[in-house]
């Protein structure tokens, strides 16, 4: 057990490794460099060797590359063109908000889905359903700016009750951030209950199935019993990696949805980084996205050994 | 007298299919038990003795329902009582003992919160005396390490001990009647005789009620007084055990039991022509379920449903009793001896060890090997000789099997065939002419053959790949394929789906024998099938080795089949052969303790 998540540690660190160099090279195979990017029509110059001493540029890419890797390592993100702030400064609130936001929704979309997805499948092929499962994916069909402005036109514009759009500096506090975002969590969890819903409702139908639930119905067990001691835990093992995703994908920062509500997140950040030709800022956004990714992965890897009993004593073979 | 315990009067069970007509899963079933008593109730697959069982808990599979009829527990019919009254009696009043314990329990609750369940809901005592009761109910059903046992999770068991554990939580609720589904078919022979003892003792200490489903009636005759055959959703003969199993009556009763091998018989096992009736013409006004099998229906048979008639002890469906009695109609046929095997060996294997992984970098730079799943087996087949492979699981049988085959990983070791064809690696790097030789028949032909191909393309493939003939030289060879293993030709155009179990078995053997092969490997083919069917499919293998001299190695867990079957014997535990010989001097005088436990376990 403890080999294995050793093992999957050293994997995690390994994968960031490659994914750093590939950031690096990615942005260094880029014509020009970053100050050229930055500067455009006026990268000439004093201006341009100016900037390219203040970031560093002349020296050799290994150089550069090591510098700005050491620097990650110690939790310095460098420093970006064009704005003057340090880099964990930029990124720090406004990442902040995208796991607000983002977490909120998956503590209210997670939760729902898994019941629906349980509710479904107990009333397999009968209105219940039915009716779940085409709400579900109409709403995973529409995408998520026009659900946004459904969501915004019904309850600000003619209920009048939420406001439309987020108007908060990015280091607004916490509370504030809360009772602003009613409708994009809204908005993300019509989009993400649908696959984790259908996910949760084909594995439930399977577990509800198997042997060891009709044997628990004929030792007597009532119906909510076997449901939620006997089927939904099994139901779940396999739908884990799925929510990780969906969370990975909420953590990203939902960047259209962050848009349309006008929300100081990660997403509205890394569009405006390569708009403006931010690069050190692009490099240090991809990679964190990067470290999140592998990072919820490897807790639903560990997640899933944790819930499994099977796994769990064969883990040391894994 | 008193009131029996389970009584079911006119039971059928099913669901209404096309044109509102009742399909009959069970039909017209009537039982009594009293307490204490213990009945088995034996039928082949298919022929409605689930469905029977689960009914008594008032459990109906999805789709099907009661159609007609009445169940009383206790005076109570499961159907009609209250939820309440039905989860108390579910694991209260009867309890089930599940087919396979390994599904049956949950994965992810230890075996503690499995057992507490049911004394939360079934016994009075406190929460605090739980623990000891289930220590008790581990010692009653002679689990080691009871204490242990209650913290481990369900995979961590052995199949025995899965079993033991369901066998033990039936037994918590005290119930006064267990109802059992074939709780010894997954498990190892040496594994059932101790699970079936333990049954036998329950019984007498306890003086539980039984209803014991099996496919195998020599099982059955291990615990039950009471027997009762079922055949297409009716019970045709039900009796005391004696009785029926010295002189059973009814013509199917009687063909069961000469399809059964049995070890020191010098007959074959008789097979049980054509196949049982689908649930679909089960109607209520048709004749006789079993007419189209029975070499003594009449046309009365197959009119009129002949109803019950008591006889002695015992009673029998059937119109045609005497003649019946006189038992005429069942002739085995004497066992075939070894047709003249010279001493040409096919296939030479000497010193093979298996493993299922190369040793990793780590391991071969300290010189270490992965543990080997076989180890050092030498054996060789003659031409036209039939040798079994025998073991419990675990035992590596199939190993060797898929290894000659080449789908096997790592090995060291020689397999050679004719003298000049190298077996050794795995099959992409053989030449097409010694795979041809080497055909492999698997043990289960749902899985074998291909659901989306008729049977037609799949016997032609074989043909496209080795030889190379003419379109109409192809049809005619595959009709002689489908004639070689009794098939009608007309079956070219059918899918796997339409066919029987057995049927599908005759294809794969076909498939197996379009290549001209010199060597069949058959991985356990018969298991999977009923014994009235298997004894057909032994009797092909029989006359294909008498037809054309192929060799047959037959991997088998049933050592009856293999004494049928065979010329000559290995015995393998754990990866070694502990016996190797011909097979009469093997099974009438084994010389290894392993060899002697295993045929001690037949029942």
């Amino acid at each position: 057990m403890l080999r294995l998540i050793a093992r999957r540690l050293i994997f995690a660190v390994v994968t960031l490794w490659v994914v750093s160099m590939v950031v690096f090279s990615a942005i260094e195979l880029l014509p020009g460099d970053a100050c050229q990017a930055f500067l455009g029509q006026m990268a000439q110059g004093k201006r341009l060797e100016n900037c390219r001493a203040e970031h560093n540029l002349n020296a050799p890419a290994y150089a550069r590359y090591s510098d700005w890797a050491l620097g990650l390592a110690s939790g310095d993100l460098g420093k970006s063109i064009k704005r003057s702030k340090p880099l964990e400064e930029i990124i720090g609130p406004r990442f902040r908000n995208t796991v607000i936001l983002g977490l909120t929704a998956a503590l209210v979309g997670i939760p729902l889905a898994i019941v629906l997805g349980a509710l479904a499948a107990l009333y397999r092929d009968r209105r219940a359903d039915l009716w779940i499962s085409f709400i579900a994916i109409f709403c995973m069909t529409v995408p998520e700016f026009i659900t946004g402005t459904l969501l915004i036109s019904f309850f600000s514009v003619w209920l009048g009750w939420l406001p439309g759009i987020v108007i908060m500096r990015a280091d607004a506090p916490i509370l504030e951030v809360l009772s602003k975002i009613v409708l994009p969590v809204m908005t993300l969890t019509l989009v993400m209950v649908a696959h984790i819903m259908r996910m949760v409702r084909t594995s439930m139908i399977d577990v509800l199935a198997s042997d060891f639930v009709m044997m628990s119905q004929l030792k007597g067990v009532s119906r909510v019993r076997q449901v939620v001691m006997h089927a939904l835990p099994n139901a779940l093992l396999p739908t884990i990696n799925l929510i990780a995703l969906n969370i990975a994908w909420l953590m990203g920062g939902v960047l259209v949805v962050e848009v349309v509500f006008n929300y100081p997140g990660i997403g509205r950040l890394s569009v405006n980084a390569i708009s403006d030709r931010d690069f050190p800022l692009v490099q240090a956004i991809a990679l964190l996205m990067a470290s999140l990714y592998v990072a919820l992965n490897l807790i639903a890897d560990l997640l899933a050994l944790v819930l499994n009993p099977k796994l769990r004593t064969r883990g040391a073979g894994l | 007298m008193t009131a029996p315990l389970l009584s079911i009067e006119n039971l059928s069970i099913g669901f209404t299919g096309l044109n509102d007509q009742p399909v009959f899963i069970v039909r017209d079933v009537n039982l009594t038990l009293a307490a204490g008593e213990t009945l088995g109730l034996v039928g082949e697959s298919g022929c409605g003795k689930s469905s029977l069982l689960l009914a008594m808990m008032g459990y109906y599979k999805q789709g099907l329902g009661r159609l007609r009829g009445g169940i009383a527990y206790d005076g109570q019919d499961p159907g009609l009582v209250s939820p309440q009254q039905l989860q108390a009696l579910r694991g209260g009043g009867m309890a089930l003992i599940p087919q396979n314990a390994g599904q049956a329990l949950t994965p992810t609750l230890r075996i503690k919160a499995q057992m507490v369940e049911v004394l939360r809901l079934h016994s009075d005592l406190a929460p605090g005396a739980w623990q000891a009761r289930c220590l008790a109910l581990f010692e009653r059903v002679k689990l080691p390490d009871p204490e242990q046992m209650l913290n481990r999770y369900p995979h961590e068991l052995s199949g025995g001990q899965q079993q033991r554990v369901a066998i033990a939580m039936a037994l918590a609720g005290e119930p006064d009647l267990l109802l059992l589904d074939e709780p010894t078919t997954g498990l190892d022979v040496t594994t059932q005789v101790g699970v079936l003892a333990l049954l036998q003792e329950i019984c007498q200490d306890l003086n539980t009620a039984m209803v014991y489903v099996s496919h195998d009636i020599q099982v059955i005759s291990q615990v039950c007084n009471q027997i009762a055959i079922m055949y297409a959703g009716e019970i045709v003969e039900m009796g005391p055990r004696a009785d029926l199993l010295t002189q059973p009556v009814h013509p199917y009763t009687q063909g069961l039991l000469a399809s059964i091998p049995r070890l020191n018989q010098q007959t074959l096992p008789h097979p049980i022509a054509g196949e049982m009736l689908q649930p679909v013409h089960r109607g209520s006004n048709v004749g006789c379920g079993y007419a189209g099998r029975c070499p003594l229906a009449t046309d009365q048979c197959r009119a009129t449903a002949p109803l019950a008639q008591p006889i002695a002890d015992r009673w029998v469906k059937c119109h045609e009793v005497t003649a019946a009695m006189a038992g005429e109609f069942i002739r085995p046929a004497q066992k075939l001896l070894a047709a003249n095997l010279g001493d040409r060996e096919l296939l030479s294997v000497a010193d093979l060890s298996i493993r299922y992984q190369a040793p990793t970098w780590l391991q071969s730079l300290r010189g270490q090997q992965p543990p080997a799943i076989v180890r050092a087996v030498s054996f060789g087949i003659q031409k036209g000789e039939i040798v079994g492979l025998v073991g419990e699981s675990g035992s590596g049988k199939s190993t060797i099997l898929k290894t000659i085959a080449g789908l096997q990983g790592s090995l060291s070791g020689r397999i050679t065939l004719s003298g000049t064809d190298d077996l050794t690696g795995p099959v992409e790097s053989r030449p097409r002419g010694s795979l041809r030789k080497v055909q492999l028949v698997f043990q289960n032909p749902d899985a074998s053959l291909n659901p989306r191909k008729t049977i037609g393309e799949i016997l032609r493939r074989p043909l496209e790949l080795y030889f190379d003939l003419a379109t109409g030289v192809m049809d005619q060879a595959v009709d002689a394929l489908l004639q070689r293993v009794n098939l009608p030709e007309s079956y070219k155009g059918r899918f796997p789906g339409q066919l029987s179990g057995g049927e599908k078995q005759r294809v794969a053997i076909a498939r197996a024998l379009a290549a001209k092969p010199e060597l069949i490997l058959c991985d356990e083919i018969t298991s999977a099938l009923d014994v009235s069917v298997q004894a057909a499919i032994l009797k092909l293998l029989l006359d294909l080795r008498a037809d054309s001299g192929v060799s047959l190695l037959f991997v088998s867990h049933d050592l009856a089949v293999v004494e049928t079957l065979c010329d000559s014997v290995l015995v393998l535990e754990g990866g070694e052969v502990r016996e190797a010989g011909l097979c009469a001097e093997v099974f009438k005088n084994p010389q290894h303790a392993y060899t002697q436990a295993l045929l001690a376990s037949v029942l």
